[in-house]
């Protein structure tokens, strides 16, 4: 030990090492530890209210219908405000098709724009895109709707209908893909791309074969989520998409009906309606769906290979 | 099939920053050359221009000539693509495609260059694989997922990746230092098997192994952080490790460096 210490430079002498007394913490940290502990839990707690609360409300008021089976099988074809009975079936499958036909817009186009950013993206358009994103996922939805409104209805006078929807939904949903998509390439190592380049791969198969595959399952994720996110949409939906009370499928002409839109109907009836059971409802069913899609998104991140 | 590389002039450049210099060289075919140096003097980087790897990296460009037996890699002709099925490479870290079980992964760089016929798939993956000295640990599990195996059997699947491809040149950069001591013992006696067929070029910080493996040793060195790395004498390995012609070479060797 002295043969090191003496071998050392004087300029390069170590700091002594500290005495610290181990025994018992410091009076004033433990009560600062506490303080932190109760804010910190009363901060949990409060953010909690409102999400239980709301979640008690609407099982409690709108829990009986939906485990009747006719909710899911009968629309509100004929059903007036005054009558009980009827279901979701036509709202539910207008919010399916309606997300699906946004989901396979919007997909193709995030993701594609998130690999050219993370593997061709450089200088100036690359940075223009990417602030294009950014100011996208900072639309209002009601302006998204406003803008397609002002497009197609306005200017080219088409009527409204589901597929109007549809591309406003997918102004919503094209940012999240991208920025989810976008993260989850950059997860993928730069070693298998290297690994792919040295077999003689040329780089878009190496993208499409290596990277994309790697990213594949944290993709769906993001998907998912950002589906989930626009499927509980409304502003774009009052705009565009006028509920009807029959089974509609048609996207590209005539009303269809989705589940927000059915929750906004009948809400200024007296809350002795049956209608108003039916808001309740379809709220639920609204939540059960996102819900739905968020433990697959989350289910689908388990098979990450990154 | 083997071939020689003849490295003349060389210079690298990261953007603008000149990260290695002058480098003159001749790679013998069916013998292992070995760079050493300490780090940052541009070994690797060395190694990454023999197969234009060097140029994925943005901003990397080369000026000189790199001639693949008289055909110049960097002609503007040359597709780099081709070059990389030319010139294989084996990286530091073990880098099996995790999508992609044992069998895929060897048969990865043909398939993806469209290679479709099955038994020959399966042929070249056997060969390969025996090839690495895999075959007897996975040749059961072959459908399992690469990244399921050791460290060692990793390196040796990537190794088996880089011949499936019928390279002539393989390029190693650092391919135990990620390894303990038995994987590299599997690992030298391979690349020692391996030199009968290809031209292998190794980058090791391990000096032993160095002496171990290789036929010719490069010194690279470079005169302080920020000036461009150099080549500093390529010889023979007896020759280089026994009786230096640089001072700067037997100060590495012997530890007394820096």
């Amino acid at each position: 030990m002295t043969a090191i210490a003496n071998d050392l430079p004087r300029d390069r002498a170590l700091p002594e090492p500290r005495d610290i007394d181990l025994s018992g913490k410091s009076g004033g940290r433990a009560v600062k530890n506490t303080i932190a502990t109760i804010l910190m839990w009363s901060a949990f707690i409060i953010a909690i209210i409102p999400l239980v609360w709301i979640l008690v409300t609407v099982a409690v008021k709108g829990g009986h219908l939906i485990l009747d089976s006719t909710w899911w099988t009968n629309s509100q074809q004929g059903i007036t405000a005054r009558r009980e009975g009827g279901g979701a079936v036509h709202a539910i499958q207008g919010t399916l098709i309606q997300g699906l036909v946004t989901a396979l817009i919007s997909v193709p186009i995030g993701v594609l724009t998130a690999v050219y950013l993370v593997e061709y993206g450089r200088g100036r358009l690359a940075r223009a895109v990417s602030f294009m994103v950014d100011i996208l996922t900072g639309v209002p939805s009601i302006v998204a709707g406003l803008f397609i409104y002002a497009v197609f209805i306005t200017t080219f006078g088409f009527t409204r209908a589901g597929i109007f929807v549809c591309l406003a939904l997918t102004l919503l949903m094209i940012p999240v893909v991208v920025r989810s998509t976008e993260e989850m390439l950059k997860l993928v190592p730069n070693e298998l791309r290297e690994a792919s380049y040295a077999l003689g791969v040329p780089k878009w198969k190496t993208i499409f074969s290596i990277v994309l595959p790697t990213a594949f399952s944290g993709i769906i994720t993001g998907i998912l989520l950002g589906l989930a996110r626009v499927m509980g949409e409304t502003a774009p939906l009052l705009i565009l998409g006028p509920y009807t009370k029959a089974i509609a499928t048609n996207l590209f002409g005539g009303n269809m009906a989705t589940l927000p839109t059915m929750i906004n109907q009948d809400r200024d009836q007296a809350t002795t309606m049956p209608a108003y059971d039916r808001i309740w409802a379809a709220a639920l069913t609204l939540i059960l769906l996102i819900l739905l899609l968020n433990l697959l998104g989350r289910l689908a991140s388990r098979f990450s290979k990154v | 099939m083997a071939k020689r590389i003849d490295v003349s002039d060389l210079d690298i450049f990261y953007g603008n920053f000149k990260a290695v210099e002058g480098v003159s060289m001749t790679v013998e075919p069916r013998a292992v050359t070995a760079f050493i140096g300490p780090s940052g003097c541009g070994k690797s980087t060395v190694l990454r221009t023999l197969n234009r790897m060097h140029e994925v990296i943005p901003g990397g460009r080369v000026e000189g000539k790199v001639l693949l037996d008289g055909q110049d890699l960097y002609a503007s002709d040359v597709d780099p693509v081709g070059v990389r099925r030319t010139v294989g490479m084996v990286f530091q870290r073990p880098n099996p495609f995790p999508t992609m079980t044992i069998r895929d992964n060897v048969a990865a760089g043909l398939k993806l260059n469209g290679v479709k016929n099955k038994k020959r798939l399966d042929e070249i993956v056997e060969k390969s694989l025996k090839g690495a000295n895999l075959w007897n640990e996975v040749k059961d599990r072959l459908d399992k997922p690469g990244a399921g195996l050791s460290g060692g059997q990793q390196q040796r699947l990537c190794i088996a990746r880089a011949i499936a491809v019928e390279p002539q040149v393989l390029l190693m950069d650092e391919p135990c230092s990620a390894l303990d001591p038995i994987s590299t013992l599997a690992i030298e006696d391979l690349v020692n098997e391996l030199k009968e067929r290809y031209t292998i070029v190794i980058v090791t910080h391990n000096m032993q192994q160095a002496a171990r493996v290789s036929d010719q040793t490069a010194f690279f060195n470079l005169k302080a952080t920020g000036q461009p790395g150099k080549l500093v004498e390529i010889d023979s390995t007896s020759k280089i490790f026994n009786n230096p012609t640089e001072k700067a070479t037997e100060d590495y060797i012997s530890g007394r460096f820096g």
